[in-house]
């Protein structure tokens, strides 16, 4: 993520001094800088503590925090997403982790029939100022149960704000904002991603919900990648450009709200469209974006959209398996030239 | 059926030094208040049959005394209470105005929660009790967040979760039990046992007949079990369990052993027992009619001061209805109003 994006982080920010950070590190940053400014905030989830998280993103904060505000739960998703949602109704601001977003449809009926809906069934009356957080989409190797990638399914139900990162700059905005909101975040991470370096400003910043980020500048093909999809994206980008086609890659950043307008404009531009995500095919975030283009844009497409997803299976142990299953930079770039004709 | 002998801390206490305990002014009081709460679900069915009212309707009627009993020992300006979506009498006992309930069944931008809640979710942030809900078991850990939320603030309120006997099967109850007993939060929870899971016998879907009882030693806290259907017993019982969890921040799990003389909701036809057995049932085991008669008994009210009671209430009631008819319906732009919370933190 070297050269647009350290320009597009010297622009974001006056002040020159940085720090190089990974992801995890990034997090941590935005969860202390967050529990220092406001009391309300609390961090709950399994091995958040005493073990130092299970991917080691909240190492330090029990020393720092103390029991009250860093607590380990048992391994009851459910019981402890549940009791988060009414500690937020009741005024406190809860971040609350899942080891991985796989567990989190053990506390499903809690995000959606209590989280997602209250602010709205209570005509207004009661928010729910909570962070759910923690690593989404496939892990290496760890087969079908281990490997949802959850942005569609939470961002089917109005009231959740859905939001995935792939570097630790937006990471750690992002989670500051999702931190001071009034409603439900869905923050999705990735595992593979925690040791994902970056310079970052070391001066306190926030990126707001809803704003795309061009991760790459291109005129030949706009690639819009979600999470991990970026940097394999990326990874495609630099393999087409020795073939001659330029592909611009928007990172949406955050799911709901979608930032619409920054993928329209570019697909006028580029006349061309490939989505990537790690979301199944049927009903994924690419579908909504394929709707969104064609309504706003269908006359400055000359080709139609390509969507490059998880495919419709399971996602299983065998490596060959596993890695033909998830979108790679070979099966990026033939949706990329198959958009442009080539 | 009198009282059923308490279970635990209150056992040897008799009915009559209950009563005498309460007092005069304040078991007319909670009279007062458990007849508002018969009188506003009457006018619901009511309401239901004229089409006034839509949806589901799940009525609290027979079962008045446990909520009464137990609010009576509460301080909503400290303490939570959450339930199921049987939430009519929690609301009317906190004192939310009858007419904001009334206007909310009527589907009114007056309602409670401005028409977007209906019967099942009734809810007042300003008395602290965090509503009523739909999913069975779904709010035991919301009402388990409202006592740990006091716990973190330090504020010396405990919260109240009421649920029915048929929330005893769902892993959210076992799961606020455990984390409640595990962090010490001042978490009651009250298993409204009103004998029927819809239309499945307790018996036919709870492996153990005292509920509390039972399970309350496997989360190392103390169950309780009071007759549900008796204003004395549920008062006495909530006095020891509401004292004992604010004191000590432990939690409670208690059964209240009820009935309801009506269906699970207004739609249910009741297959599964008879007229007859519904009959007996109000005969013998209605809260109100106990209290009323022992009113009468100790020459507490007068036959007349009764009937001002009831033609108060009445009143209270057909004022309620009056302006939820009058209430205009919510503004269509109220549609997309409220699906997320406005910022103010940003």
């Amino acid at each position: 993520m070297s050269g647009a994006d350290a320009k597009a982080t010297a622009e974001k920010t006056t002040l020159a001094e940085t720090q190089v950070v990974d992801l995890r590190t990034a997090i941590r940053q935005a969860l202390t800088e967050e529990m220092l400014r406001d009391e309300r905030v609390y961090v709950m989830g399994e091995e958040v503590a005493e073990y130092n998280g299970a991917y080691k993103v909240t190492k330090g904060m029990l020393d720092q925090f103390g029991p009250k505000r860093i607590i380990d739960t048992p391994i009851t998703e459910s019981g402890f997403a549940g009791l988060a949602i009414g500690s937020a109704m009741a005024g406190l601001r809860p971040v609350v982790e899942f080891m991985s977003w796989n567990f989190s449809f053990v506390a499903f009926d809690q995000i959606i029939s209590n989280a997602s809906k209250m602010h709205y069934m209570t005509g207004g009356m009661f928010q729910v100022p909570i962070v759910f957080r923690g690593p989404n989409g496939a892990g290496p190797r760890v087969s079908s149960q281990h490997s949802h990638s959850v942005e569609a399914l939470y961002a089917h139900f109005p009231g959740l704000i859905v939001t995935s990162v792939c570097t630790p700059y937006d990471a750690k905005g992002i989670l500051k904002t999702a931190i001071r909101s009034n409603n439900p975040v869905c923050f999705l991470e990735n595992e593979m991603l925690y040791g994902f370096e970056q310079e970052i400003p070391t001066a306190e910043y926030l990126i707001p919900f809803g704003q795309a980020d061009i991760k790459r500048p291109g005129d030949d093909c706009t690639i819009v990648a979600i999470g991990r999809c970026v940097h394999r994206a990326l990874e495609a980008a630099e393999q087409l450009a020795s073939e001659g086609i330029q592909c611009e890659i928007i990172d949406p950043r955050t799911i709901k709200p979608l930032d619409i307008d920054t993928i329209v404009t570019s697909v006028r531009k580029t006349n061309r469209l490939v989505v990537v995500e790690e979301c199944h095919t049927f009903g994924g975030v690419s579908a909504e974006i394929t709707h969104l283009v064609q309504e706003r844009a269908f006359d400055d497409l000359d080709a139609p959209i390509g969507r490059v997803t998880q495919m419709e299976c399971p996602l299983p142990y065998a490596e060959n398996l596993e890695s033909e299953s998830i979108p790679n930079p070979r099966r990026i770039c033939e949706a990329v030239r198959q958009a442009c004709y080539r | 059926m009198t009282v059923v002998p308490l279970a635990g801390p209150s056992s040897d206490v008799t009915p009559a030094q209950i009563r005498d305990e309460i007092g005069k002014d304040r078991l007319v009081a909670m009279y007062e208040q458990m007849l508002l709460i018969r009188r506003f679900e009457e006018r619901c069915i009511q309401g239901a049959r004229q089409k006034k009212i839509a949806g589901f309707l799940h009525l609290y009627i027979g079962q008045e005394s446990i909520a009464t009993g137990i609010f009576n020992h509460l301080d909503s300006a400290t303490d939570y209470s959450v339930t199921s979506y049987r939430d009519h009498a929690q609301p009317l006992l906190l004192g939310v105005p009858a007419r904001e309930l009334m206007a909310e069944l009527f589907g009114k931008v007056t309602g409670i929660v401005r028409g977007k809640g209906g019967s099942m979710h009734f809810f007042s942030k300003d008395k602290k009790f965090l509503g009523g809900h739909g999913i069975v078991g779904g709010q035991t850990p919301i009402g388990t967040g409202g006592a740990f939320a006091c716990k973190y603030q330090n504020t010396g309120g405990v919260s109240v979760t009421f649920m029915g006997d048929g929330a005893c099967g769902q892993g959210t109850f076992h799961e606020s039990l455990n984390l409640a007993s595990l962090w010490d939060l001042p978490a009651i929870y009250v298993i409204e046992n009103n004998e029927y899971g819809m239309g499945t016998a307790t018996a036919r879907a709870i492996s153990v007949e005292m509920i509390a009882e039972s399970k309350a030693p496997g989360y190392n806290m103390d169950g309780y079990t009071m007759d549900g259907t008796c204003l004395y017993s549920c008062w006495k019982t909530a006095q020891t369990f509401v004292g004992k969890t604010r004191s000590e921040s432990r939690p409670s799990l208690v059964e209240a052993k009820s009935v309801r003389f009506v269906g699970h909701s207004i739609s249910d036809s009741q297959p599964y027992r008879s007229r007859e057995a519904i009959a007996s049932l109000r005969e013998s085991r209605d809260c109100i009619a106990k209290v009323q008669a022992d009113l009468i008994e100790t020459d507490w009210a007068s036959a007349d001061d009764l009937d001002a009671i009831d033609a108060a209430v009445k009143q209270i009631v057909q004022d309620a209805w009056n302006y939820a008819e009058e209430s205009p319906i919510p503004p269509v732009s109220d549609l997309m109003r409220h699906v997320f919370a406005e910022e103010d933190q940003l």
